[in-house]
Order: C-alpha cells, then sequence, then structure tokens
C-alpha cells in the first residue's frame, strides 16, 4: 500500500529582547549558571511579572511577517504542571486566545537540480502565542542542578496545520521560517544555543484517505537536519509497523539524532491535565490598529518576495537570487552597491559578492557585518575594470587585499602596480606591427583562415607591454592591422 | 507617661516626636517592651528583629534631628504581616514550608514605608498562607484576643490586629483576600481598612488569590488610617494589577468631608446569622448617621447568596496555582525522606502544608481541571461580575454601605473546628473583594461581655477618601477608641 505522511510543526522560538518577558534581569545565554535571575524569575513569595512590551512587539511583528490576524487584546492564561525548570511551576503562556492567528509559510522545495528553481507553496499556520521559557536541568550521577538563566526569556510557540507531507517540506518550512525570524530582527534562530527548537506531530495514512492518522509526537529535534531525519526515519518506523500488520498507539517519542533512532517517551494515557486559566496577575493588554501599523512599517521584505525582485529588476539568474536573498545583511549589501553602480552592473555586483565577497569572507570565518570591503569598495572596483584600468586577473588580486585591508581599489591598484598599461593607442600599435612583422609564417596561416594563428602575435605584445595590456584591445588592434595586410 | 506610649495614635506621636518630647528610640523601646511583656500571652508576632528596629529608629531621630523628617510616620514602628516582605527578614506566611526563609527583597509597601521613614517593626502571625478567620491555621500556634485571651483575634491577620489592640505596634499591616483586615479589625476593636482593588501594590505580598488580595492598614483611628494609606498607596510598576491614579492626601480629605451622605443598608446582611448584640450595635451606627441628616435607604444586593461558593471557587483556584511554587525545590521546606525530585513535590508539600492551605489547594486544583472548568471557575467569574453589578447599581442611589463587619464577636478558641462554619464569618465582608470595592470596619461598641464590635462602610471603587470621612464623623462622636483591653 502507498502511504501519505501528514506533519505539523511545533516550533518554539527565542525573541531577542534585552530583559525577560515578564522582569527586568537581562535574557541571554552563555552566563554562569543562575546570574539571570532575580526574585520574579526564581518565583520568590511575593513576586509578580510585568509584561515587557518589547517581546509583545516582537511576536506581533513576527505575526504581521507571516500574514497573521493580530487579536485585538493580549490575553495571558497559566498552565500548570510541575517540573523542577519551571520556577513557579506554571508556566504564564496563551491558551484560548493566542496573539497570532492563521498566516503561512512559503516555502521552495529542491528543484530538480541545484541551479534550478524548486515548487514554491505556503504551509498555514494555526497559531503563534507567547510564553515564558523555562529553566535548564543539568543530571548527575546522584543529583541534579537546575540553572534557571533560561527561564523568562520571551518564547513564541509556532504551530502550523498538520498541511506538510515529507520530510523536506519540513525542511523546507524551518529553514523559511527561521530566515524570516531572523530577517525580522526578532530571534537569531541559533539552535544550538536553544534559541529554536522543534517538536513534529506526524501520522501516516492511505494515499487517498482523509482521515487523520494516529498521531505521534517526536521531540528533540535539536538540528534542521536532525528534523528532517527524524521525520524521514518516523515515517519509514509508521509504515513498518503498518506492513507488520501492528497498530500505531498516540505516544510522545524521543529522537536521538547521533543513532538515528527514537524512543517512546509517554503515552496518551499519561498526558497532563494543565488547568488553564486566566493569569490574574496579568492585566489583558489591547493591541489597537495604530500598533499593528506602527510595526507594520518596521517588517522587512521577506527572502522569497526579495528573490522574485531581484530577478525581474536585476534579471539576475537563480544561481545569484538564491545566495544574495537569505541574508538580509547581504542582500542590502547588494542592492547598496547596486545603486552605486546603476542596475545594468548588478550581475557584476552580484558575481563579485557570491564569488569573492562570501569566499573571502568563509575563509576568514567573518560575518558580512565585519567585512572591510564596503559596496563603495566594490563598486569602485567595477568602475576600474569597465574603465580598463585593471584587468580581470589584476581586479582578482586587487580584491583579495582590499578585504584584507580596506583599502580603496585604485590605491591598491597603484601601489601594487596592477594598472592596465598606458592606453596609448599609438604604442599598442607599434607592439602589434613589431610582432606581425617577427612571424610571417602566422601572417600567411591566419591570411590562409586559420584564425588561432592570431594567437601567435600576442604573447611578444604583451610582453612588450610586460603584461599589462588589455588582451581584449590587443586582439582588436592585432585584427585590425591584419586586414590592412 | 512614657509607658502609655504604644497606645497613641500616630498623629499624636508625630507632635510628640517633632517637639523632641519623645524620640523615636525611646518610642521604639516603648513598644519593643510593651510586647515583650504582653506578647507571650497574645502571641502576635512570629519573630521579631529588636536591634534592627532600633537602629531604623536611630537612624529616624537622626534625620528629624538634621530637619530631614519624611512625614507623619517618621520615626513611628509599624508591625507587618508575616506575608509582606522586608528585606533581610523572615517571611513565613505562617507556615513550616516557609519556616526558614528570609526574603531578598522589600514589597513594595515595605519600601515605600521606609521611604516615609517609619520603623518596620516585627513580623505579625496569621493563618497560614493568609487561609482562615480566626489565625487558628498558623503553623506556629494561635493568636488570641487580647480583649480575651480565651478568644480568637479574627483572622487571617489576627497578628496585626491583636498586636495593634495590645499596645504592640502603633500601627500595622494586614492583606484582605475575604475580610482579613476588616474581620480581624472588627473582633480586636480597631480601625481595618481594604483598598479598592488596585490601589496598593501587591508586589512583595505572598500571594493567597491574586485577584482579590489587597494590603491595607489596622490602626488606632480613622485618620491614623488615612496616614497609612496614603503612605502605601499608589501605582507600582512592578505591579501589572496596580491602578494609574493620583493618591489624594487621605488626611485632609477625610476631615474636610463632612456629609450628609446617602447611606444604604443592604438587607441581605441582616438575615439568620448574625448575633442580636452586633445588630443593635450596628442598627445604633445606623441611627447615629440619621441622625446626623444622613439618609438612610434599605437596598438590595441580589446576589450577595452566592458570594461564599463563588468566593470559595475563585480563591481556591488562585491559591493552587500560586501556592504551587512551594515546592522545597528552591527555597522553603525539603523532606528529608524525598528520593528524587517528584518525591520532594509530594513529601514536602505534605510535610510543609497545614491541613487548610491542603483542602484549599485540593478544591481549586479540581475546580481548574479539565471538564469542571466551565461548570465551576468559569462559571464562578461570570457569578463574581453580577456581584460586582449589584453593588454598582446600589451606589445609583448611595453614597456607600453599611453593615456589620462580622456576624458574631471573638469566638472561642477551637470553637469552630468545622472549616464551614469557620467561611461563614467572612459572610459580610467577602462581596466587597470579589466587586474589588473599598471598605473599612470601625468599632462601634462593645458586647455586654466586653468583646468589640465592627462597623463596615463599603464604598465605590477609589473613594476611599469618603469612606474615611464617613466613619471619621461617627468615630469623633463616640469614645470606642479610647478604650484598652486590660491584659491579666
Amino acid at each position: 500500500m502507498n502511504y501519505e505522511a501528514v506533519i505539523g510543526l511545533e516550533v518554539h522560538i527565542q525573541i531577542k529582547t534585552h530583559s525577560k518577558v515578564f522582569t527586568r534581569v537581562a535574557a541571554g545565554y552563555g552566563q554562569p549558571a543562575n546570574t539571570l535571575t532575580d526574585p520574579v524569575v526564581l518565583a520568590l513569595p511575593g513576586t509578580l511579572p510585568v509584561m515587557n512590551k518589547a517581546a509583545l512587539d516582537a511576536i506581533i511583528k513576527a505575526g504581521l511577517l507571516l500574514g497573521c490576524e493580530i487579536a485585538p487584546v493580549c490575553k495571558w492564561d497559566r498552565k500548570n504542571y510541575f517540573y523542577p525548570d519551571s520556577p513557579k511551576n506554571y508556566q504564564i503562556s496563551q491558551y484560548d486566545q493566542p496573539i497570532c492567528l492563521g498566516g503561512s509559510v512559503e516555502i521552495e522545495l529542491p528543484g530538480p537540480a541545484r541551479n534550478v528553481m524548486g515548487e514554491h507553496k505556503r504551509i498555514p499556520l494555526t497559531r503563534i502565542h507567547l510564553e515564558e521559557d523555562v529553566g535548564k536541568l543539568n543530571h548527575f550521577a546522584t543529583e541534579s542542578l537546575v540553572d534557571y538563566n533560561r527561564a523568562g526569556t520571551p518564547l513564541m510557540e509556532i504551530v502550523s496545520d498538520p498541511a506538510m507531507h515529507s520530510a523536506d517540506e519540513a525542511f523546507a518550512y524551518l529553514t523559511s521560517l527561521r530566515a524570516t525570524m531572523i530577517y525580522g530582527g526578532i530571534s537569531d534562530c541559533d539552535m544550538e544555543k536553544g534559541q529554536l527548537r522543534c517538536d513534529a506531530n506526524i501520522s501516516i495514512r492511505p494515499v487517498g484517505e482523509t482521515k487523520l492518522g494516529t498521531k505521534v509526537e517526536l521531540k528533540n529535534l535539536n538540528s534542521i537536519s536532525f528534523v528532517r531525519d527524524g521525520i524521514a526515519h518516523e515515517i519509514k518506523r509508521q509504515i513498518a509497523v503498518l506492513e507488520r500488520g501492528g497498530t500505531l498507539v498516540q505516544e510522545t517519542r524521543d529522537y536521538d539524532g547521533q543513532t538515528g533512532a527514537s524512543q517512546s517517551l509517554r503515552s496518551k494515557e499519561m498526558a497532563h491535565d494543565y488547568r488553564y486559566f486566566p493569569d490574574p496577575d496579568l492585566m489583558p493588554v489591547k493591541v489597537d490598529e495604530a500598533w499593528q501599523e506602527r510595526l507594520r512599517a518596521e517588517c522587512p521584505e521577506l527572502p522569497f518576495p526579495k528573490q522574485r525582485r531581484f530577478a525581474e529588476s536585476y534579471q539576475l539568474p537563480y544561481t545569484l537570487t538564491s545566495v544574495l536573498v537569505w541574508d538580509r545583511t547581504l542582500a542590502d549589501f547588494f542592492e547598496s552597491t547596486v545603486k552605486l553602480v546603476g542596475p545594468a552592473k548588478a550581475q557584476a555586483v552580484g558575481n563579485w559578492i557570491t564569488n569573492d565577497l562570501l569566499r573571502e569572507l568563509g575563509a576568514a570565518h567573518l560575518e558580512i557585518a565585519a567585512s572591510k570591503v564596503s559596496p563603495a569598495h566594490i563598486a569602485a572596483l567595477i568602475g576600474l575594470f569597465d574603465a580598463g584600468s585593471v584587468l580581470t586577473n589584476a581586479a582578482k588580486e586587487i580584491f583579495i587585499e582590499m578585504f584584507a585591508t580596506g583599502d580603496l581599489p585604485g590605491a591598491i591598484a597603484d601601489r601594487r602596480g596592477l594598472r592596465a598599461a598606458p592606453t596609448d593607442a599609438g604604442e599598442l600599435e607599434q607592439w602589434c606591427r613589431d610582432a606581425i612583422a617577427a612571424n610571417a609564417k602566422a601572417v600567411a596561416e591566419f591570411k590562409a583562415g586559420k584564425d588561432s594563428a592570431i594567437n601567435a602575435f600576442k604573447g611578444p605584445v604583451m610582453k612588450a607591454a610586460k603584461g599589462k595590456a588589455d588582451p581584449k584591445r590587443v586582439d582588436a588592434a592585432l585584427r585590425q592591422l591584419l586586414a590592412t595586410m | 507617661m512614657a509607658d502609655e506610649l504604644f497606645f497613641k495614635p500616630i498623629a499624636e506621636l508625630g507632635a510628640l516626636l517633632e517637639t523632641k518630647a519623645v524620640s523615636s528610640v525611646e518610642l521604639t523601646r516603648a513598644v519593643i517592651a510593651r510586647t515583650k511583656a504582653v506578647d507571650g500571652r497574645v502571641r502576635a508576632f512570629n519573630s521579631y528583629d529588636e536591634a534592627d528596629a532600633i537602629a531604623q529608629a536611630a537612624a529616624s531621630d537622626v534625620r528629624r534631628a538634621a530637619g530631614q523628617a519624611r512625614g507623619p510616620l517618621e520615626g513611628i514602628p509599624i508591625g507587618l504581616k508575616d506575608v509582606i516582605s522586608v528585606a533581610g527578614q523572615p517571611l513565613t506566611a505562617s507556615s513550616k514550608m516557609l519556616a526558614n526563609f528570609v526574603s531578598p527583597y522589600d514589597a513594595t509597601v515595605t519600601a515605600k514605608l521606609k521611604g516615609a521613614g517609619a520603623v518596620i517593626w516585627g513580623r505579625l502571625n496569621c493563618d497560614e498562607f493568609a487561609m482562615g478567620s480566626s489565625t487558628e491555621n498558623s503553623a506556629f500556634g494561635p493568636t488570641v484576643n487580647p480583649w480575651d485571651l480565651t478568644r480568637v483575634p479574627g483572622g487571617s491577620s489576627g497578628g496585626s490586629s491583636a498586636a495593634l489592640a495590645a499596645g504592640e505596634a502603633i500601627a500595622t499591616l494586614g492583606s484582605d483576600t475575604g475580610g482579613s483586615i476588616r474581620q480581624p479589625a472588627a473582633l480586636c476593636g480597631v480601625v481595618g481598612l481594604k483598598p479598592t482593588y488596585g490601589l496598593v501594590s501587591r508586589y512583595g505580598l505572598i500571594a493567597f488569590a491574586s485577584s482579590l488580595d489587597q494590603i491595607g492598614p489596622f490602626a488606632r483611628t480613622v485618620e491614623d488610617a488615612a496616614i497609612m494609606l496614603e503612605a502605601i498607596a499608589g501605582h507600582d510598576p512592578l505591579d501589572s494589577t496596580s491602578f494609574k491614579a493620583d493618591v489624594p492626601d487621605y488626611r485632609a480629605e477625610a476631615k474636610r468631608h463632612q456629609g450628609p451622605w446617602r447611606l444604604g443598608i443592604p438587607k441581605e446582611y441582616f438575615g439568620a446569622g448574625l448575633d442580636p448584640e452586633v445588630n443593635a450595635a450596628v442598627e445604633r451606627a445606623i441611627a447615629f448617621y440619621r441622625a446626623q441628616g444622613c439618609e438612610i435607604k434599605e437596598v438590595s444586593l441580589p446576589h450577595t447568596q452566592y458570594c461564599l461558593d463563588t468566593y470559595y471557587i475563585i480563591a481556591t483556584a488562585e491559591a493552587s496555582s500560586n501556592l504551587a511554587r512551594y515546592d522545597g525545590i528552591r527555597y522553603g521546606h525539603r523532606s528529608k525522606e524525598a528520593k528524587d525530585a517528584v518525591d520532594i513535590y509530594f513529601k514536602s508539600r505534605a510535610e510543609g502544608f497545614g491541613p487548610e492551605v491542603k483542602r484549599r489547594i485540593i478544591l481549586g486544583t479540581y475546580v481548574l481541571s479539565s471538564g469542571y472548568y466551565d461548570a465551576f471557575y468559569l462559571r464562578a467569574q461570570k457569578v463574581r461580575t453580577l456581584i460586582r453589578q449589584d453593588f454598582l447599581n446600589a451606589y445609583r442611589e448611595v453614597d456607600a454601605l453599611l453593615t456589620p463587619t462580622s456576624p458574631v464577636p471573638a469566638f472561642k478558641l477551637g470553637e469552630k473546628s468545622d472549616p464551614l462554619a469557620l467561611y461563614l464569618c467572612d459572610i459580610y465582608t467577602i462581596g466587597v473583594n470579589l466587586a474589588g470595592l473599598p471598605a473599612l470596619s470601625v468599632p462601634c461598641g462593645f458586647t455586654a461581655g466586653g468583646l468589640p464590635i465592627g462597623l463596615q462602610l463599603i464604598g465605590q471603587p477609589f473613594a476611599e477618601a469618603n469612606l474615611l470621612a464617613m466613619a471619621r464623623v461617627y468615630e469623633q462622636a463616640h469614645d470606642w477608641r479610647l478604650k484598652h483591653p486590660v491584659l491579666p
């Protein structure tokens, strides 16, 4: 039998704010244990939460970026459960009135080849809500220690509809969602730091069936590739169970990315009753049109629309747009450079950035923000090249030095003697005449129709020019002289 | 004279301090000496820090000498219910769970009192986690009523009312979730004020039921209550439920308003269960106001009969969640028998909480459970809206309501061992919390047996100044405040 997988993702993303979501203490990562705490984070007797407006701004912005409907009121609920990483033994969350409803994430599936655009589709979202992160348990041989630094970090939960059907779709969804959040400045989405965490709900059904199969929740998908591998593994496991004539049980399974295996954590019978109720310590907050408008104005263009615009306005190929748009700083760098040299040169700009700049950044392990090469540098280099002042190889050399020093290309060309030969046409003509005169055999061959014979003159010309003659001009000058013979 | 300093109201002591007839250190020493003399019998304090109090008083005297006195509370020793946080001092909620807990931070009210120059004095006993009406639920033993040591002082803020009545503090703070300031004030013959929900910050108050809790003062006189309220009221950025409004000069306002007022008598508050002596005293108070030219009007609060049920659903639901943090993991009692994390929860909570607290956590957990939420919690919230509407409807016709504070005067220790009988003590006070209104209890006489009786005035939202003025008119025409218990 042929089976279809049905996948929904629950993604938790930490919001990048200075302070925690319900108190003033700093949020952060990598600090000594329990230093990012205060009486509120530790849930000392008598403490109260106060909402961090920046966190609410960020989630509304996330909702606007994803086309969600924003609730007119931000309401808070308590999710009650006991666990040592949860200082209050309830989590402040949003239950029946999430701040964002609906919306979707645009994804691109793998194309037939790397340089060919794949199919695009939209994965609909159920909801996004805001809650507080919990602390971290560290287990040792005989005891466990809790670090509450993470506790109270603003966290959004983004729930997709069960609308994906393959591990590739889930992978594309996460990639796009992550880029969107980074673009919006909402989160850095560093999975190693736990800033983005993903659980997957997976079921399978015979192709053509509309009823959903038994759902399995897969937890601890700690990297985007684990998400793809874990889901692929789970789909295979479920199919194998059914093929064997077994039945699937609704359960939560833990995926181990190292071994590629999963094991059952708990079944449905052990599901919690969270006893949600409105948090009496927090007043509902009205989110009016003006508030939304202010945030809408701050929303950036997202990667896919940007990619379409780059292709259209600059006539860029997919191989360039697919590299340029995923990093907002890189895309901005590209457009700043294009502004300086004009859209006709966009492809050259794109080539310099995607080939040379990214190569050098990669080798130096630098982010683009730390690059000494600015749009003005690249614009100046293109200007020199177009004027024939530097030739391809020289330009490549100049770029490397420009990247290392931050000096402007003109200065480097002068300093390193990389400028193209004098543009004196008379001198060039003389070198050409000398070369032709010295090789009668090649002249004869050329005249007889062997075009490549012209190359025999070029070596001596370049030698005379000490390598700084523009090959195109040399070629043109030689042909002109040969034609008159 | 010095030995009677501890019975003087703030206003009078302020004058003595101002003229340097008495220093804050002398006053504080007098209060400490009185406490040491009587608290073995009254048992109002869970703990006190004598050296710290003297140091605060000395600092106050230095300020005053330097011309930097901070107002009417400068140098005045004030006791705090042991659910209000004071940095560096124990904070126990009268529970074994927090018996060894020392709080590292000041509640907003504590910071405000310190800012006003007051001397923070002692941690006052109460029912465990403020759950009760007699202070018998304290894990550290009951406080008794200074007017009759065989009787309860009321609760849950019984330590706050008893300490004040016995001269062990000049004023005190309590918290009121269902009557926990007004009822003990009535039973101990002092003034107790429960402010409008949101007027006083709850930051640093151990939460029992967050949507009902308010901190408020106990004082010897209405004027003292006004002074205290002014010191602690006002918006607090650390409490989202705190109201953004200007704090009036309550003391001046209370003197400025002279009435006459339109006063409502809710008929549902004078039914079965009301002690005849209490009824008679309240009737005499009503007659007084009528004689003052006030319009007295019978009104109806038709949903009164649902107050107790509504309260015990909402309050316990919130409490079950609020008290979840006491788990033995980060602080507080941790069972020595526990084997693992889950075991720490079960054993620490089993050992750390008393029976009434457990009863309420269980009830609250139940009403929030899946399948019961709509039938209990959600419905209770709807009824709560109707109860508030009852009051607001009445306020279209009257400025305030007059009722007994407690249906009975102080009862014997152990007399109300049935929890339900004890819950009925709050029948006249609970509606006010559900509606978020301000109310105060002012002494209105004594029973033949010499037990104090309290009159409750219930006001419109944020109309504390009016309530204080009404109470003051009554108080000034009577001399109940001049009587003090004689401790054997």
